[in-house]
């Protein structure tokens, strides 16, 4: 293993910047390994794109971005979920400016060249100035392999990529027990926090598996809740919070384990006192006692950050979701997750889960602007000094097997980064 | 019935919008949090024309109790964000009565907002609803409504350690 140096560290070829216990900070600050980032990771990775939820029937559509590609998830008439380049194949103007909505297809605003749900060329004017130079089916939008599971879809450039699947793995079952925050209910997004830090993707990457940060920085956070959820919430010290590695750069880190599995439920865990006003709701509304519990239990989210590799990690209650924008300027999305259930039920839900959303999420959250100001501190600390490595290090000692074999620390402990990092390192040695 | 920004009722109303604007860039927030009626609602929706943010996602959507929470969040020295905010300096015109009489004076705004932090200047622009509730005098009026509407609500705005 090469050791980076003050003298060779900015001379090393990427993969040789991480090593197994620590990183190099010019990693976070160095644009030309930024642009390999996007080739060798974000466009040949599995990249979330959307939940199933926000294409809700034919014609639905959402514009996001697939590394630096922009493009639209769209529902085509016979439901197939399609991921297509936000580009003309005409002059290359973009197709479609809205983030979510429902169209029949993408007129060009250009010269009006016109494409289905499915990406294929329809129509294009006075379309007498083509003939015999191009044929229509060899133009449609540039279409992506995309693939879905538990409602999470995932699109990628790279038409050799193992199915979406395998490289879950063993992070399938975590996504199921995500779910189960439906509350019996499939789960639906409820609406989306944008913003911005100055700083690199990878400092968000660790943060969504980083437990040791949680009592400093959110401590104001922790001063504004009630009793119960801050007690719930100190999982610092408690030996059966763990961190596990799935696997193919993916970590699930367990805060709460008595939430792991929202299903299993054996009934000696009493509903706190301050959703009284919502079980009365409930109760008002028909919900028997066993659903009142369900839906009650799962306001909180489940009782883990599950991380996958590279651009989401579905956290307790919600989707965070990033975008590299530049080697310092990153987009965070939170979004903010409810049941999808008959009004009367999931309303008084969903309404208690938006204010505890926008209670620590979003830009003028109590905890992500604070999480945020770390971030920015970090991409500032990491010019100096270069031959100083990030550390990963805390837990290597005490990592061992889980009884499933995932190599598993405490919750504070960095095994999530370590996975992570592995997984860059392995994509940015391959060629 | 023409509203008149001579009106002494709506002079009252944009006179609070003004000391507000103060106490905020000042980072007075117990004085600030003073103007507000206990039934007061203070939003930062997401969606531009949203009116009812009950079952919608918001930035910010405070009752008493969480504008009580936020105002100790930002004073009491824990929060990093607040702790190195940005400086701010605000402008609040344009103003358009839309409805007065001598309980209450319904307003529109502009606010530009230059915040300042580490060698940068960040562009806070917005349109803002405010309900005043007029007191007996001057210094008993209350906001009993106000809605900050970001030019650029549904996009990423930075993360903020101030309030708008
Ligand atoms: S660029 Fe799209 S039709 Fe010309
Ligand atoms: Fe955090």
């Amino acid at each position: 293993m090469t050791e980076f140096t003050a003298a060779t560290v900015y001379d090393l070829p990427p993969a040789d910047l991480v090593l197994g216990d620590r990183v190099a900070g010019r990693m976070y600050t160095d644009p030309a390994i930024f642009d390999q980032e996007m080739t060798k990771i974000f466009e040949r990775a599995w990249i979330w794109v959307a939940h199933e939820s926000e294409l809700p029937k034919a014609g639905s559509f959402k514009s996001t971005h697939v590394g630096r590609h922009p493009v639209i998830v769209t529902k085509d008439r016979k439901g197939e979920i399609r991921t297509l380049v936000n580009r003309c194949r005409h002059r290359g103007a973009s197709l479609c400016e809205k983030k979510t909505g429902h169209a029949n297809g993408f007129t060009c605003p250009y010269h009006a060249w016109s494409y289905g749900l499915d990406g294929k060329l329809r129509g294009i004017p006075y379309p007498d100035g083509y003939e015999g130079v191009m044929d229509k089916a060899d133009l449609g939008l540039k279409t992506l392999r995309t693939e879905s599971y538990g409602g999470m879809i995932f699109a990628t450039l790279n038409a050799e990529a193992e199915p979406l699947a395998d490289f879950l793995g063993d992070v399938k079952l975590w996504i199921d027990r995500f779910m189960a925050q439906g509350g019996g209910y499939p789960v639906k997004v409820l609406g989306t926090h944008r913003f911005t830090y100055r700083g690199n993707w990878k400092i968000q990457l660790e943060n969504t598996t980083d437990g040791y940060h949680f009592p400093i920085v959110h401590r104001s956070w922790m001063a504004s809740v009630d009793a119960e959820t801050a007690e719930m919430m100190s999982f610092m010290t408690d030996p059966t919070a763990v961190t596990h590695d799935l696997g193919n750069g993916h970590s699930v880190m367990q805060m709460v384990p008595e939430h792991s599995d929202l299903d299993a439920d054996d009934g000696s865990e009493p509903l706190q006192p301050r959703f009284d006003g919502l079980v009365a709701r409930l109760e008002a509304a028909g919900a028997d006692e066993a659903e009142i519990r369900r839906l009650v239990r799962a306001v909180h989210g489940t009782g883990f950050n599950l991380n996958l590799f590279p651009n989401v990690s579905m956290s307790i209650s919600f989707f965070r979701v990033l975008r590299p924008i530049s080697v310092d300027e990153t987009v965070i999305e939170h979004v903010a997750l409810g049941s999808d259930g008959p009004a009367e039920i999931v309303g008084p839900v969903n309404r208690e889960r938006l204010r505890a959303h926008e209670h620590f999420q979003g830009p003028f959250g109590f905890g992500t602007p604070d999480d945020s100001e770390g971030w920015d501190r970090v991409q500032r600390g990491a010019q100096g000094a270069p031959e100083l490595p990030i550390m990963v290090n805390r837990g290597l000692g005490r990592e061992k097997p889980s009884a499933e074999g995932w190599p598993t620390s405490h919750v504070t402990d960095e095994t999530g980064m370590r996975a992570a990092y592995a997984q860059w390192k392995r994509m940015m040695s391959d060629d | 019935m023409t509203e008149t920004l001579t009106d002494p009722r709506v002079v009252r109303a944009i006179e609070l919008a003004w000391r507000e604007a103060a106490l905020l860039d000042a980072k007075e927030y117990e004085t600030w949090q003073g103007l507000y009626a206990e039934d007061a609602r203070y939003v930062i929706p997401i969606e531009r024309d949203a009116e009812d943010f009950d079952d919608v996602l918001n930035m910010v959507n405070d009752d008493a109790r969480m504008r009580g929470l936020r105002v100790r969040r930002m004073t009491e020295g824990y929060a990093i964000a607040a702790v190195d905010s940005a400086i701010t300096v605000r402008t609040v015109s344009r103003f358009i009565p839309t409805d007065v009489d001598d309980r209450s004076v319904t307003l529109k705004a502009a606010q530009i907002i230059v915040a300042y932090k580490r060698g940068r200047h960040d562009l806070w622009a917005a349109d803002v609803d405010y309900v005043v509730r007029l007191g007996a005098s001057a210094g008993e009026d209350r906001f009993a409504r106000k809605v900050v509407r970001l030019v650029n609500a549904d996009e990423a705005v930075p993360a903020a350690g101030f309030l708008l």
